[in-house]
């Protein structure tokens, strides 16, 4: 079986953000439907934490092509 | 590894680059347009030098003639300005000094969203951010602003301390010194720089692949791989919106982390 290691390394590496950005934005979404005038506030605290756990993502995608 | 698809063409072709596809490769992002090797002139720089004339033009342009009723231009950069300014600088800095720092926020966020803006916009298409070093140029900014507000507000030794949280236990200060001091001078500037990189790296790339791929199914395909190509380009049609979102957004958190870092070299408390 032929193949890549990097983008083996990079599946494994989308595993912790995916569920970091799902947990983030499932709390937006309580903290909303608890509240709705709340919506303006936890917005920004929701973007600036997905794009927070998304970097991490994005670091293993570059060196798995960087790597490669 | 090779694919089959009913009949359809070898898309990684007998090693990959023979007679098959040439997926888009990291070195593709080195376009040198005068001159070759370390010193070429670039089409990054040209994108940058250009973005620059473009900004530069746009303000002198629209606040030249400061009207109390704005005109569309002004209203346009007035929005932009008050977004930097209140949203990002006085939430986060506090009220009392954040005027200080607003010309180099609003600078930041408005170099990053227009070279990002480049990656989307037809005649350019390349985001000049995909290429490494114009992100630690920016990063390189932020992090000797912030450190020098730090050391002029408190004093150099003063300084260093407040990064250190007080009232702990003697041992775990052998632990939490070492852990602050890597966090304010090798992490915070590393991801900086490297998050806007790789979201402006990953973000081409994803394009690149899906756009070449799908055009090289389209044409070399089978039956199967023609809808495939269809179905890719859609695709690449979706990503472009996503590529676009992803550009301001990012745009946004460079300005409110270098925002944020200052805050924290303010701060009077740990």
């Amino acid at each position: 079986m032929s193949g890549n290691i990097a983008i083996l390394g990079y599946g494994l590496s989308a595993i912790g953000p995916g569920i970091g950005i799902g947990l983030i934005f499932a709390a937006f979404i309580n903290g909303v439907a608890r509240q709705p005038e709340a919506r303006g506030v936890l917005q920004g605290i929701a973007i600036l934490g997905f794009a927070l756990a998304e970097a991490l993502a994005i670091f293993g995608l570059v060196l798995a092509f960087v790597f490669k | 590894m090779s694919v089959n698809l009913l009949g359809a063409v070898d898309l990684a072709a007998a090693g990959g680059d023979g007679g098959g596809f040439h997926s888009p490769e990291p070195a593709e992002f080195y376009q040198p347009l005068i001159g070759h090797g370390d010193w070429a002139f670039t089409r990054p720089m040209l994108l940058l030098l250009i973005s620059v004339v473009i900004l530069a033009w746009w303000l002198v342009a629209t606040t030249r003639k400061a009207a109390v009723v704005p005109g569309k231009g002004q209203w346009v950069t007035e929005g932009f300005y008050n977004f930097v300014r209140n949203d990002v600088a006085r939430d986060i800095i506090g009220s009392r000094d954040f005027l200080r720092f607003v010309p180099l926020l609003f600078a930041l966020f408005t170099t990053i969203l227009l070279n990002n803006l480049f990656g989307v916009i037809p005649p350019f298409q390349f985001a000049t951010f995909g290429r490494i070093a114009f992100p630690i140029a920016l990063t390189l900014i932020v992090f000797i602003w912030y450190h020098a507000v730090g050391i002029r507000t408190k004093g150099g030794w003063n300084y260093l301390k407040s990064m250190i949280p007080s009232g702990l236990p003697k041992p775990i200060y052998v632990l939490i010194i070492p852990l602050e001091l890597l966090t304010y001078f090798v992490t915070r500037p590393l991801t900086l720089a490297l998050r806007l990189f790789g979201n402006m790296f990953a973000g081409h790339m994803l394009l690149l692949l899906f756009i070449t791929g799908g055009e090289y199914m389209l044409i070399h395909g089978g039956p199967v791989l023609k809808v495939a190509g269809v179905g890719s380009f859609v695709m690449g049609f979706v990503l472009t919106a996503f590529e676009a979102l992803v550009e301001v957004l990012q745009a946004y958190i460079f300005t409110l982390l270098a925002a944020t870092y200052i805050a924290g070299s303010l701060a009077d408390e740990h």
